[in-house]
This record gives C-alpha cells, structure tokens and sequence, in this order.
C-alpha cells in the first residue's frame, strides 16, 4: 500500500467539500495515512462468496399504505380533490 | 430536601408520600448543576423554566389522579439528553460549532415518548462533536470533566450523560451508540446503560451518524430503570422504517454465557480482567453456567467500522451546507473533517472495493460469527473498554489510539445486537469499573434479567461521586 501524500489530502478534501490550509494538510497528512494502515489489514480475510452486509435487520422495502383522506375531497361524486390554494388575488 | 434520590423507584415513593414535590426534585437538581457544571461542563443547555412547567403539571398530576404512577411510568423523572436529540424549541448543537445556534422545529420520538411519559426534560448534555469520539475531547464546546477524578475524561461520545449521572445532575439521561458512545461513559461514570438492539427503539430527530450503525438507549443508576426508560421510548413510531415491535417475555430458568476468549488476550488491563473474573464468580453463585467462546473475526472489528463509519458519517455530514441552517463546512471540528475525509477517501474510485465494499463483506463474517455463537449461549459476557478511564488529553494528540478505546465496543453495533452495561466496582485509582452482557438481537429482556441477577448477588447501591 502507497503512502498518502499531502496531494491525495487535498484530492479528497476537494472531494468531501471542505477547504484545508496547509498546517491541517500537514497535520492530516500522517494521521490519515496511519488509520488506513490499520484498516488495511482487512486485506488478510478471505471473503470469497461472501455477501456483503449493509444493515441487520432483515427488513426490505418499508413502506405505509397509501391513505385516501375523504375530508380533502370537494366533492366526492366528482373525483375532483381540494388543496390549499396558492394563487392570491392582489388586492 | 437533603438527599436526591437515586432511583426511580425512589424518587416515585418520595413524590407519591409527599416526601418531597417535583418542583423540590427540579430545585435540587438545578443546585447541583449550578454549584459544578462550570468546573465539569456536562451541560450545554440547562431548561430551567421548562423543567419547573413540567415539575409543575406532574404536581397537579399526582394531586388529582389515584393512578397517575400507573398512567405515566416516568412520572416526575428527571431526564437530560444528550444534545444530538432534536428537543423543539430548545437549541440543539451535536457538539459541533455548525449548529451552535440552531433550534428545532420539533423534538425526537424518544424525547417525547419520555416527555409524555410524565418525565421532566432539565437540559440537554455536551457531547463529542456529531457523537465523534470515546472522551468528550472532541466536542467544540470543550471537554466533560469526569466527576469521579476531574483529570480523566468522562468517555464518549455521550460524555455528558454519563458524567451528569454521577455528578447527580439528572436521575435518567439518554445517549447514542454506534460504537461505545453510551456504554462506555456509563462504565466510566459507574452507571448502568444500554445499547438496544439496532431497530428497537427509533432514531426519529436524532442528529445522524453512522446510520447503519446508530441506536438510541437510556443510562441510569439501576437496571430496573433502564428497562423502565427502554420500555417506554422502544416501538415503531411510524418515522424511523428500520424499527420493529418485538415482544418477549419468556422467562429462562437458567442461562448460559459465553466468554469469548479473544476479548480476554492482550492490552486488557489487569484490574479489568480480575473485576470480570470475580464477576464470573458470583454469576457462579446464582447458577449460571460459563463457556469459552471463540468469536476470531471480532479482532477486524474496529477495522470494519472505521471504514464504515467514516463512510456513512461522510454522507450523513453532507447535508451540512451551511445554506438552510447551520455554519458553513469550515466550522466542522479537527475529528469531523478527518472522517468526513477518511469516509469520502474509502467510497472513492479505486478504493470502494478495496475498502467499503470488503469492510461490508467482513461485517457479514463476524455478524454470522456472532449469530452462530448465539445458537450456543444465552448471552457474551466482555469488557466494555481494554481500560479504566483514561486522562485528558492522552491520546488526544492519536487518532487511532482514540479509536482502538473502542475495540470491544464494535461487536455489537456491527451485527446489530443489545449490550448493556453494568457497573461493578472501582479501581485502585477510584475509578469505576464494568462489564458489558451482549445478547442476541432483541433480547433485551434476558441482559435486564442477568443484570439484576449480578447487582442483587452483590447487594448494589447506587453511587454518585458528589
């Protein structure tokens, strides 16, 4: 695995939407570069056929019944719906 | 009034004898934050007049209701939160600069469940920058001193509520976890709290983490109080899709816990170790059975996590514009922008395989190692940090020596199971020490069940250090 260098920092600062001065590149630089040192070592697990995890419930595709609210028709015989207006005279 | 209470079961039989009135509880409280919290900064908002409101209407409610104990579970229940927690109308700042001034529009499922529950909100409690953090060092509002010995921090990233609770500041306060955040300032702070199962209790107007990763849980001084607490803000709120209702009152005559052999090697402080062991001891008593266990895949643990942590927290902070509320991005603190970086750098091309993608496979092999353990044993007994509370400023100065506090931490949040904490004993240092009983998920009921069991064998009182 390469060093990080102070121009892969600025790459993914650029990258996150943050603005980095010099003295926190240089400060980042080495700290940055140990803690994916240590994350590294997941290269030594075998993961062959394995499935990768994003959450640990189970739960697929959680999803509320759609309502109708009869209060909000105009007139119910009619299919028409009423919704606050958004148009005002000018008085 | 002389004494605080520290129980709920106390405080209600105050209230109820009228021994004291819950404007009285309010006033004592108040006291003690005003006498330390300048000296120990846990609180960031104190909610005094709110406080006396609801001190007030619980009064009412007492005078003029037979079984307002019955109605309201938490009637006149101090509680402060963590200050991640949304609370309408009261500023609410993650710890972070980026929202010192901001103030929400409406409050957490948890904070109203409690609110609603009779519990009276007094303040909301620092806490490390976006829950960023195992020492309280990282919040932008400067460090929680802990109250046990004021040179060591009070850990993280729940800072506050683990301190507020021994400096007697509040009876229940409420935390996040997503890797420690509220077990390990309960276990520096000789508290009992909980990380529920991932999905047990919803996140609804809690400031986001690591999402697939976060839960929300109480601390308190006893386990019946947390599963009082746990029992009122757990449930789907129809607002948070990963939460299920899971109901189980099955009672186990006798259980079986495992010790995972790797969590007992190698940087485990020796005072821990001992505690642990005499733990095992007087489980002995009570007719609990122990094996060792072998969980090998849990060492990559915080190695998982730091990947996908930072991931997630890059695309939970992007929202932080600074354009519909908020400070712009260059308020983020030191530890935010290392992991906003870290995150955007294992997500980028070229790296999403090498990184995110193999840290999720991983996960899938410590969480099968993890469910394959549970068709064995009823519970996983560990230490919740390899050390009694560390000082200020130790390893601030290293991120990743930081980061490895949590080393036994990440088991639980990355296969999504309950952890509780329980305090049991003190240090040659004085500083409190404890254990942690993982379950397999939704079983909540078991670790309250073995909770009780340990602190009746070794006659446990509640303990605050002022």
């Amino acid at each position: 695995m390469a060093k990080l260098t102070k121009k892969d920092v600025k790459h993914v600062a650029d990258l996150s939407n943050l603005t980095l001065t010099d003295e926190e590149i240089a400060k980042f630089t080495p700290q940055l570069d140990k803690i994916i040192e240590f994350i590294a070592t997941l290269s030594e697990v075998d993961t062959t056929n394995v499935e990768p995890t994003s959450q640990t419930t189970g739960l697929t595709n959680v999803l509320r019944e759609d309502e109708i609210k009869v209060d909000n028709m105009l007139m119910p015989e009619t299919d028409y719906y009423k919704v606050p207006s958004i148009l005002h005279n000018r008085s | 009034m002389n004494n605080i209470p520290l129980t709920i079961k106390e405080t209600q039989e105050g209230l109820k004898s009228k021994k004291f009135s819950a404007v009285e509880l309010v006033d004592s409280y108040l006291a003690q934050i005003k006498k330390y919290n300048d000296e120990y900064n846990i609180f960031l908002t104190v909610t005094e007049e709110e406080a006396y409101e609801q001190a007030k209407s619980v009064n009412q409610l007492i005078n003029n209701s037979e079984n307002a104990f019955e109605q309201y579970p938490l009637l006149g229940v101090t509680t402060a939160h963590k200050d991640i927690f949304l609370t309408k109308g009261v500023r609410t700042t993650a710890g972070s600069k980026i929202l010192e001034s901001y103030i929400p529009q409406y409050s957490a499922t948890a904070v109203r469940r409690i609110e609603r529950a009779g519990g009276i909100m007094i303040g909301k409690l620092n806490c490390d920058a976006f829950a960023h953090g195992s020492s309280g060092e990282n919040s932008d509002f400067g460090t929680t001193l802990n109250p046990w010995n004021k040179k060591y921090t009070s850990g993280g990233s729940s800072s506050g509520s683990g301190a507020a609770l021994s400096a007697n500041m509040s009876l229940i306060t409420t935390g996040t976890d997503t890797c420690g955040s509220i077990r390990l300032p309960a276990n520096y702070g000789y508290s009992v709290a909980l990380k529920p199962t991932y999905g047990a209790v919803s996140r609804y107007g809690v400031i986001a983490m690591a999402s697939s990763l976060d839960t929300v849980g109480p601390l308190g001084r006893c386990v019946d109080d947390i599963e009082t607490v746990f029992n009122v803000i757990k449930g789907k709120d129809g607002l948070d899709g990963n939460v299920k209702n899971y109901e189980n009152n099955s009672q186990k005559i006798k259980f079986k816990i495992g010790i995972p052999k790797e969590f007992f090697v190698g940087g485990l402080d020796k005072e821990i170790e001992k505690n642990i062991q005499e733990v095992i001891k007087t489980y002995k008593k009570e007719d609990v059975e122990f094996v060792e266990v072998s969980l090998p895949s849990t060492k990559y643990g915080i190695s998982v996590y730091y990947i996908i942590q930072p991931a997630e927290v890059s695309s939970n902070l992007g929202r932080f514009d600074g354009i519909r509320y908020g400070n712009d991005r260059n308020s983020f603190g030191e530890e935010a922008k290392r992991r906003i970086m870290l995150g955007s750098y294992v997500l980028s091309a070229g790296y999403y395989d090498a990184y995110y993608e193999k840290a999720m496979k991983v996960r899938t092999i410590i969480k099968n190692e993890v469910d394959e353990v549970f068709t064995k044993v009823d519970a996983l007994i560990a230490p919740v940090a390899p050390t009694p509370a560390f000082k200020i400023g130790e390893k601030a100065s290293d991120p990743l020596a930081m980061y490895l506090t949590d080393i036994y931490a990440a088991t639980a949040n990355l296969s999504g199971i309950p952890s509780l904490a329980i305090p049991s004993g003190f240090s040659s240092k004085k500083l409190p020490l404890g254990f942690q009983l993982m379950g397999p998920r939704f079983s909540e009921h078991n670790l309250f069940e073995l909770g009780r069991k340990y602190h009746q064998e070794i006659d446990y009182k509640p303990k605050v250090a002022f």
